[in-house]
């Protein structure tokens, strides 16, 4: 039973945290057909930005929504200033966003030197598991966000006019949408979401100017395997990554389960090339047609 | 209402229109025909401006809109049909037309009452994949689309092309109720005789990228004057 409950929470604790480093990566390039290399460095600006006003005397969850904000901010203005040079230039997109990625870090380095001041984990631990509350809040935050896009991309006039661009662009335009306004939001929103991630686990994990790199394996694996549709591709993706993390972790410990989950990511991008979600377009189409 | 002086658009190098002169005023039905490759296509997409002009200057409302992108122009009043119907595959029906609504910003009238009306597949469909329909009701959804905003104006690129004979009827059909019920003015380019003579009031012929002949009354109605511009 105790050992049920373990692997529940440490599949809880990697399914949040692959789904949080994730889903801001995931909207952009979902969206935008942008790779978004600075992803790790967004959310760093989150970090840094939760870590620094927390450290100025602002509660815990008002310094994460200033990290939110701020890094929302910081991506419109990229946004407006370079990335919308780069729209349809998947590898010039790239080498660039690769370049943003490099500067922040050292001047990050620069400006704020190699540390910076520690949040300490709220909550206190749970009873029963080993374990903070903490990382349950997390999986209940990243519930919650995947909720909330669902109903962002479902149902509202943003979200409707956002998957009607990515589908064609020249249509919706005609069709009366601002699509450069389009794009310049979803970044937004996607490197919002970076920020969050980054101020969620300011309190969990050191905050250095090398923070970002700390959540990219995990994200880019989690993209490449859920495959082009965001939402579900990342819950799909991040449910099996967790799950093989989780299992093996519980048995043979933190670094094998990393493994494990790099391995299950090779086999599964190997058998799935275009993703989960890529995987499942192509099963309905041959079901529709053997029909 | 809708004026193009001395239109001049390429493709590339290769000059396409070479000075169209077009006016259509409010509430008319108004088709321009020709055959394959003459200009049609490129016409239409330099009025709904997804086509840079090279000269001349286009007028919507009396308002200079040449410089305007597409998407300011649909705000304005322009329901664009494009050929090849081109709705969202992955949006439901329901969600297609909602991005129409975006069309003709100055007036909140949405016409889903009237768009259900001439098209009723569209709402017992409402929740199904665009993708998944058959030409035909994608056509009529691409109508439907165009119209939920209530344009001024309807633009209509080659409404025929890839429909069978039985739907191209219904939909000139309902395009006629949308312009005297709706008061909708209608644009169209077109090479199907049948479409030509039954939808439009008056008809410009165009030949290698220019107007070279306005028809109007017996002479659209002869079947003669008429295929002269669109045999092949």
């Amino acid at each position: 039973m105790l050992e049920l409950l373990n692997f529940g929470f440490e599949f809880v604790e990697i399914f949040a945290f692959i789904v949080l480093a994730t889903v801001g990566l995931a909207v952009i390039f979902g969206m935008m057909g942008i790779i978004n290399l600075a992803h790790g460095e967004f959310i760093l600006v989150g970090a840094y930005a939760t870590t620094f006003t927390f450290d100025a005397g602002l509660p815990l969850p008002l310094a994460m929504l200033a990290g939110v904000v701020l890094t929302a901010v910081y991506g419109l203005v990229l946004e407006r200033l370079i990335i919308r040079h780069l729209y349809g230039r998947l590898l010039d997109s790239m080498v660039v966003t690769w370049g943003i990625s490099l500067v922040m870090i050292q001047l990050t380095r620069i400006v704020f030197g190699n540390t910076a001041p520690g949040i300490g984990i709220p909550y206190g631990q749970l009873p029963v598991v080993d374990g903070p509350i903490y990382y349950l809040v997390l999986a209940v935050v990243a519930v919650g966000v995947l909720g909330g896009l669902y109903a962002l991309f479902t149902w509202t006039d943003f979200g409707i006019r956002a998957r009607a661009t990515m589908q064609d662009e020249t249509t919706a335009r005609s069709m009366g949408v601002d699509t450069d306004r389009m794009y310049m939001t979803t970044f937004a929103v996607g490197s919002g979401l970076a920020g969050l991630a980054g101020a969620l686990y300011a309190p969990v994990m050191t905050v250095t100017p090398e923070y970002g790199t700390g959540f990219l394996i995990e994200t880019f694996v989690a993209v490449v395997v859920g495959g082009a549709s965001v939402l579900v591709g990342t819950v799909l993706a991040s449910g099996l990554l967790g799950t093989v993390n989780a299992a093996v972790t519980n048995v043979a410990g933190t670094f094998m389960g990393q493994v494990a989950m790099l391995i299950a990511a090779i086999v599964a991008i190997r058998l799935m090339p275009e993703g989960i979600t890529g995987m499942l377009a192509d099963w309905r189409e041959s079901r529709g047609e053997s029909q | 209402m809708l004026e193009l002086t001395d239109l001049h658009a390429s493709y590339g190098k290769t000059p396409i229109l070479r000075g169209v002169d077009v006016d259509v005023d409010a509430g008319e039905i108004v088709g321009i025909m020709g055959k394959n490759g003459v200009g049609k296509t490129t016409l239409v997409k330099a009025v709904m401006g997804l086509l840079e002009v090279d000269d001349g200057r286009i007028r919507f409302d009396g308002t200079d809109v040449t410089d305007e992108p597409a998407d300011v122009r649909a705000r304005r009043g322009m329901g664009y049909i494009p050929q090849g119907r081109d709705v969202f595959p992955e949006l439901t029906v329901a969600e297609n037309l909602r991005i129409g609504e975006t069309i003709n910003e100055g007036d909140d009238r949405l016409q889903y009452e009237a768009v259900y009306d001439y098209f009723p597949i569209l709402e017992e469909r409402r929740d199904q994949e665009a993708g998944t329909m058959s030409g035909g009701q994608q056509q009529m959804l691409a109508i439907g689309r165009a119209l939920v905003g209530n344009p001024e104006l309807l633009l209509l690129d080659e409404p025929s092309e890839g429909v069978q004979p039985s739907i191209v009827q219904d939909v000139t059909r309902n395009l006629r109720r949308v312009n005297e019920e709706l008061g909708t003015t209608i644009l169209f380019v077109e090479q199907n005789l049948h479409v030509v003579q039954h939808l439009a009031e008056r008809c410009y012929a165009i030949d290698k990228g220019t107007i070279v002949d306005e028809l109007e009354g017996d002479r659209l109605d002869s079947r003669e004057a008429v295929t002269e511009y669109l045999a092949v």
